[in-house]
């Protein structure tokens, strides 16, 4: 078996230095926590998972991207403040934003000690311009096609990948449909079915408003 | 020796060759449409709304309540609700679907919305002979052409059938028996506050009849009104819940 | 396909670059766009292939003619709305499908199937496994050129298997079968003595298969030393199922996860030794062998008893927040689902990790060298199936 994720992060710690590397926990019953890896550390972990003795993390079985848009919560807070010379409580809403990243999770078993999964993740900076993560390809060639299609669903770019192509959509298509912000285009040209207007007559019932009453 | 292999492979499509003209289960096809495999009792087409009796309008099972159209993974159900209610099966006033279409072209046969059908309204038909001219309209059917009687129903899953029909007579018999349950005690109260004028009339016959409390906030707004004839629900508050609810 | 002096006004493909002198000077490379509608494609998948006159030079593998964004459908429906989705991934072996889709969402929400749906759960899955190999087996043939006679053979085999999908859950392919905590309607009566004809038959087609095409010069010549796999490839390119296990990787994730109630049975993994073409097809006629095993020893053992968690909801079902991945051996290598639960009714992230897709990630690997009539069996070999490819 494995060691635990905890042994594993200081170990890690120990080994390479100044490697920032954390735990992130799951609540599900069934599923392990997993590790988030900085960005520049990417490839130095990738490459300790795979030769580590201990390890042997030589498969790299599934590699998807998450995306976590911007985030606004909103917070009532009690102040004491003057309002016209009298001191009265007054109550607030703070708006705290917190900026959107795209993440990347890899999940790596071992095929020659047949131990796993080791779940490990990276984060982008933000979901604009700083989409940038290192390429696993040289580490795990199975990590070229399903790069590709992170890249291509939700707009990762992977340095140092060889060929960083779309995969599924076609080269001129501009958006990434998997981000949860992903407004479908209506110029396409399409064969009409009779279910537009099965769902055009859900739209004109729900909107007048009496739920489903004629 | 090269070459026996191929004469072997040679050796054995000749006796499969043979062999389909002596043994069943070599030969697999059957002449369609002149000859037909009878359908298996599991299998599954499209939807259909299921009716008692004779009259397709009074005896429709299907009280509206949208759960399969809001179930439904392509979204191939639309249902309009009527304004006027009708008594179901045990008396009780249900609404039920002005218009209810189903459009095949999209239905993928998943069979979701009988599974979460609580009322056993909607089954899965085994007729697949669907072509039509039409493709817009020919292909969104209408609650007319839906409306099968329960025979149909029990003719094509006589197993599925027997155990629905089992359930909701057991249903039925329940809500009878408890209906003469609730006329007896409303007979007796009556008889006691009509014997005792003077006392305060007990409660228990004058309160109105707490509302249901189904466990589906869906199926509350489905029969919220329950004041049916001759079904005044007293006592316990437990509403007449349906056998195959969530 | 010789080569000649046609010029294409521009490459296919814009990050495709191609030298139009061979090495060797004898004449022009010749791009060729083929598929999507080629018929050996296995549907509408595309190679960009390079020759050099009968030569493969260079292949780059084109996907997305089948593309509907499942993943991105499944996030804007419900959790059991998915389910007859995954359906139409593999459309193949839609048993095995839902049943990672159910193992990946049971994890999840921490539900516990009750034992006899985990025994029906092994014996479809089994069954999906015969079917899809022998229906592979008949389309690499049929790629050969064995046109007809082998995969009319293999289709009369998978009827009798379809058959019993029908009169268990309602459908022959779009079985829509599983359910989270369990499987939806019990086995009809009389089920268990069909399906144990089934089995009970199976051997035989199985031996009139080996002496049809097993020792068929033919079929040696074409497929032995075709489409070599190495070892330390396959496993760095996160190959799974029989293609990788004809390198001689033992990877099994039946035997390695022993999810569901594998650990009852008792079966061989079959290896092969050189990752030949020729391996591919002899590793799944084994693995039919081993199929059969289980099935036998489950069809005696299946015990009686519910067949669904208590615990499991059908309607207004919300997993609590958190993350699963759940993989299964499916006909085809590992078929994972990644899951991610925000506490709502529809998953927030849904990650459907496709054999068929990443086993392609060494198809250029494999066909470099080889005739285009190689390529065809060499993709034939590794078994796609375009609904899963291209999601």
């Amino acid at each position: 078996m494995m060691e635990s994720l905890e042994a594993l992060v200081s170990r890690m710690a120990s080994v390479l230095p100044a490697i920032d590397v954390s735990l992130v926990p799951n609540e599900a019953p069934g599923g392990p926590s997993s590790l988030r890896v900085a960005p520049q550390d990417g490839r130095r972990a990738a490459e300790f998972f795979k030769s580590d003795p201990g390890l042997r993390l030589d498969y790299l079985s599934n590699l998807t991207g998450v995306d976590w848009p911007d985030r606004v919560t909103k917070q009532k807070v009690k102040s004491k403040r003057l309002v016209d010379g009298v001191e009265k409580e007054v109550e607030e809403t703070l708006e705290t934003r917190t900026p959107g990243f795209l993440e990347v999770v890899y999940h790596l078993y071992s095929i020659e000690l047949k131990h796993g999964p080791l779940i490990f993740r990276m984060r982008t900076a933000d979901r604009m311009a700083g989409v940038h993560l290192p390429s696993m390809t040289p580490v795990w060639r199975g990590a070229e096609f399903q790069e590709r299609e992170v890249f291509d669903l939700y707009g990762v770019r992977f340095d140092s990948h060889p060929d960083l192509r779309r995969l599924l959509m076609w080269e001129t298509f501009e958006d990434h449909p998997m981000r949860k912000d992903y407004v479908e285009p209506n110029d396409y040209e399409y064969e009409p079915t009779a279910h537009d207007e099965v769902l055009a007559k859900i739209k004109e019932r729900d909107s007048s408003g009496v739920s489903g009453t004629a | 020796m090269l070459g026996t292999g191929l004469i072997k492979g040679m050796a054995e499509t000749a006796r499969n060759f043979v062999g389909s003209f002596l043994e069943e289960d070599r030969l697999t096809t059957v002449e369609y449409p002149e000859e037909r495999i009878p359908a298996k009792e599991a299998a599954r087409s499209f939807p259909f709304l299921v009716f008692d009796g004779d009259d397709a309008e009074k005896g429709l099972r299907c009280v509206a309540c949208q759960i399969c159209e809001k179930e439904c993974p392509p979204q191939c159900i639309f249902i309009l609700k009527d304004t006027a209610k009708k008594p179901d099966f045990v008396g009780k006033m249900q609404f039920q679907p002005k218009v209810f279409d189903i459009d095949v072209s999209v239905c993928m046969s998943c069979q979701i919305c009988v599974e979460v059908c609580p009322f056993e309204a909607i089954k899965m038909d085994v007729d697949f002979e669907l072509s039509r001219f039409d493709r817009f309209e020919g292909l969104l059917i209408h609650k007319d052409e839906l409306s099968k009687p329960n025979s149909y129903f029990r003719k094509i899953h006589p197993t599925d059938a027997a155990a629905v029909d089992a359930n909701l007579a057991a249903e039925k018999a329940k809500a009878e028996a408890k209906a003469v349950a609730d006329a007896a005690a409303k007979a007796k109260a009556a008889s006691a506050a009509a014997a005792g004028l003077a006392a305060p009339a007990k409660p228990a016959a004058a309160a109105p009849p707490p509302p249901p409390t189904p466990a589906d906030p869906i199926l509350k707004s489905a029969s919220s009104s329950t004041a049916g004839p001759g079904l005044a629900e007293t006592g316990s508050g437990k509403t007449h819940a349906p056998a195959h609810g969530s | 396909m010789s080569s000649s002096n046609l010029q294409l006004e521009a490459p296919l493909d814009p990050a495709f670059k191609v030298e139009r002198r061979t090495a060797t000077g004898r004449g022009d490379l010749l791009e060729v766009s083929m598929g999507p509608q080629h018929p050996s494609t296995h549907g509408v998948f595309r190679m960009d292939v390079v020759l050099d006159g009968e030569r493969v030079t260079k292949l780059k593998p084109v996907f997305g003619y089948l593309h509907r964004n499942h993943e991105k459908i499944a996030e804007n429906t419900t959790y059991l709305g998915s389910m007859p989705y995954t359906d139409r991934l593999d459309y193949f072996c839609s048993l095995t499908n839902n049943w990672a889709y159910a193992l990946t969402v049971e994890k999840l929400a921490g539900l516990q199937p009750p034992e006899r749906a985990e025994y029906i759960r092994v014996i479809t899955a089994e069954f999906t496994r015969l079917q899809n190999h022998v229906c592979l087996i008949g389309f690499l043939l049929q790629d050969m050129g064995a046109s007809g006679t082998p995969l009319m053979y293999a289709f009369r085999e998978r009827e009798a298997i379809l058959d019993l999908f029908e009169s268990l859950t309602g459908a022959r392919m779009m079985c829509n079968y599983m359910r989270f905590g369990g499987c939806r309607v019990d086995l009809p009566s009389g089920w268990l003595d069909q399906a144990s004809k089934v089995v009970d038959r199976f051997p035989r087609f199985l031996d009139e298969f080996d002496r049809l095409i097993s020792g068929n010069e033919i079929l040696a010549a074409r497929t032995q030393g075709v489409g070599v796999l190495p070892r330390e490839l396959a496993v760095s390119a996160s190959v799974t199922g029989p293609v990788l296990r004809a390198s001689g990787v033992n990877y099994d994730i039946r035997k390695v996860d022993k999810y569901g109630i594998y650990d009852r049975f008792s079966f061989r993994v079959p290896l092969g030794d050189h990752g030949d073409v020729y391996d591919r097809y002899m590793v799944r006629v084994l693995e039919m062998h081993e199929s059969l095993a289980i099935l036998k020893s489950a069809l005696r053992d299946i015990p009686p008893g519910p067949i669904m968690d208590p615990k499991a909801k059908l309607r207004s079902f919300k997993p609590k927040a958190g993350e699963a991945y759940g993989r299964i051996e499916s006909a085809k290598g590992e078929l994972g689902f990644y899951v991610i639960s925000d506490g709502s009714a529809n998953p927030y992230r849904y990650r459907v990790r496709p054999p068929s897709l990443i086993n392609l990630t060494v198809l250029e690997d494999m066909c470099v060298g080889h005739t285009v009539a190689d390529a065809v069996i060499i993709l034939g070999s590794i078994d796609i199936v375009l609904g899963e490819v291209d999601r």
